[in-house]
């Protein structure tokens, strides 16, 4: 993520405050793409090896998240940072935020592994796990790269792909209650599959968040609670 | 004249912002400058600046040194005539009347429109006396008891009347540097200006006192129209509502301090502000 379209900083230290917070920042985002990765295999694949692993390295998330807000406030503090700065690091902090909610998200879906590997594998709902948390993955994917590349095309992408998780997340869950409404017996189960997707639609919407900070942090256009089509405009209105 | 540029990188080519980015008209303006060119003897200093100055507003002035946001302010209360060589050109109003009409007499000039400098520089007179000057020779007080009376709320509304009421007759060069300068500013506020031009009014301050201007440049808004240049940019986005940005002589964009300082338009604004160049 480069905003130094023009040149760099006359203060050197500037310069390698914000790279060193940006490193940290795309660090983070690596990892939390990881732990999602891993806690859908762990879910269909029924590994509680995995999720555990998962659940385990959720911590070193929040770590993280409190780390890079710490380097934000001295950056504030010390440097006043403005216009693209300043957007760059509200980026930065707003982004933090949702990629470690993202984390939690995945060790739920974790939990929701273990569970089903103990009380054995729900009688359905894969094919819907398996579908939406391939659109997640790649949203998230691209709302990284999107925020790596400062692509507010791409972001644009990531924000449409959420309108659609969440149409087929409520497709699902209407699935999901006929499968309950069969077999009582297995509603704690199916309930696990509700709960996963339930967290992979919230990772969905979180994506989304960061597609959001890259149009801002580009633009300077705050885009949240707009619909696509103002989005759009957002994106194509030279300055 | 308003017109948008966009810029995709650094450039000394003067084409790239000598039109001003942003509005430079506003309603109702105080001041209206249009075309203003200035040098000194061979050396242009200020190059075609167009802009209005709109009432109650308090604009900042910001820039590169040399950028000649100085020397257009100066220019505001014709305090370049001192200087020989100085020439301005264009059209300078001040509410649709010329101040560089040669009939017009630039005392009462720059009564209406004050200024106070970068160094506090009370008269080495009384406290009472360095703001009882201005009323007295412009005749603004009919009595001793009227003059009393400017004196108290001129040093009331510059926010130094409860520290100085018991020494009004000790020297002005007695007080700390913070109070001097809220005396420079009772003492413009003396004659009931219309405009106050306030020349880097905090650089020689130290944040208490600094802070204690800046709230005073707010409170002061309400009556005055107040032009500021500042090299501190964060003095700038706090006490101004529009921000004009200078770079080589020419304003290469003006808008509302918000935008500036979150969402600047020109590049060289942006890479002025964000520390890239200066």
């Amino acid at each position: 993520m480069s905003t130094d379209k023009s040149s760099s900083h006359i203060s050197q230290r500037y310069d390698d405050e914000l790279s060193g917070v940006k490193s940290q920042l795309f660090e983070m985002g690596g990892i939390v793409e990881k732990q999602v990765k891993d806690a859908i295999k762990s879910l269909l694949d029924v590994d509680s090896g995995i999720a555990e692993h998962v659940v385990k390295d959720d911590t070193r998330i929040n770590d993280m998240e409190v780390a890079v807000d710490e380097d934000c406030a001295l950056i504030l503090a010390r440097r006043q940072p403005a216009a693209s700065d300043l957007r760059l690091v509200l980026t930065i902090i707003k982004t933090t935020t949702d990629l470690e909610r993202i984390g939690d998200e995945a060790r739920k879906i974790a939990n929701q592994a273990i569970m089903l590997a103990e009380e054995g594998p729900a009688p359905s709902g894969y094919v819907e796990i398996r579908h939406i948390g391939h659109s997640v993955s790649t949203m998230l994917s691209q709302a990284l790269d999107s925020l790596v590349r400062q692509d507010v095309n791409l972001a644009l992408e990531v924000a449409k792909k959420d309108k659609a998780v969440d149409l087929e997340y409520g497709t699902a869950v209407r699935e999901m209650m006929t499968y309950m409404m069969e077999d009582p017996r297995s509603i704690s189960r199916v309930m696990g599959i509700m709960w996963s997707l339930r967290a992979l639609e919230r990772i969905g919407d979180h994506a989304r968040n960061i597609a959001e900070h890259v149009i801002y942090l580009v633009k300077g256009d705050d885009v949240r609670h707009v619909g696509i089509k103002q989005m759009a405009r957002a994106i194509s209105d030279d300055d | 004249m308003s017109m948008n540029e966009n810029n995709n990188n650094l450039s000394s080519n003067a084409s790239e912002y000598s039109t001003t980015t942003g509005q430079i008209e506003v309603e109702n303006p105080k001041m209206s400058m249009r075309n203003v060119d200035v040098s000194y003897g061979d050396k242009q200093a200020i190059f075609n600046v167009n802009l209005d100055i709109a009432k109650n507003e308090v604009i900042s002035m910001i820039g590169p040194s040399g950028c000649g946001k100085s020397t257009f302010l100066r220019c505001l209360n014709r305090m370049n005539d001192t200087i020989e060589s100085c020439k301005v050109s264009g059209d300078l109003l001040l509410e649709g009347q010329d101040i560089y009409d040669p009939k017009l007499d630039v005392v009462p000039l720059r009564a209406r429109v004050g200024m106070v400098f970068q160094k506090p520089n009370p008269f080495p007179k009384s406290i009472y006396d360095n703001v009882a000057y201005g009323p007295h020779i412009h005749g603004l007080a009919n009595t001793k008891f009227e003059l009393d009376e400017i004196v108290e709320k001129s040093l009331k509304k510059a926010g130094l009347w409860d520290e100085v009421k018991d020494r009004l007759d000790q020297p002005g060069t007695g007080l700390s540097g913070g109070q001097q300068q809220r005396l420079c500013i009772a003492r413009t506020i003396a004659v009931s200006p219309e405009v106050i031009l306030m020349d880097e009014p905090c650089s020689a301050l130290d944040p208490i006192a600094t802070a204690r201007i800046e709230e005073l440049i707010d409170e002061l808004s309400a009556n005055y129209t107040i032009a500021i240049v500042t090299h501190s940019m964060q003095q700038a986005a706090r006490v101004s509502h529009r921000t004009a940005y200078f770079h080589l002589g020419y304003l290469v964009e003006i808008g509302s301090t918000d935008d500036i300082f979150t969402n600047p338009s020109h590049k060289l604004t942006e890479a002025y502000i964000t520390g890239r160049f200066g």
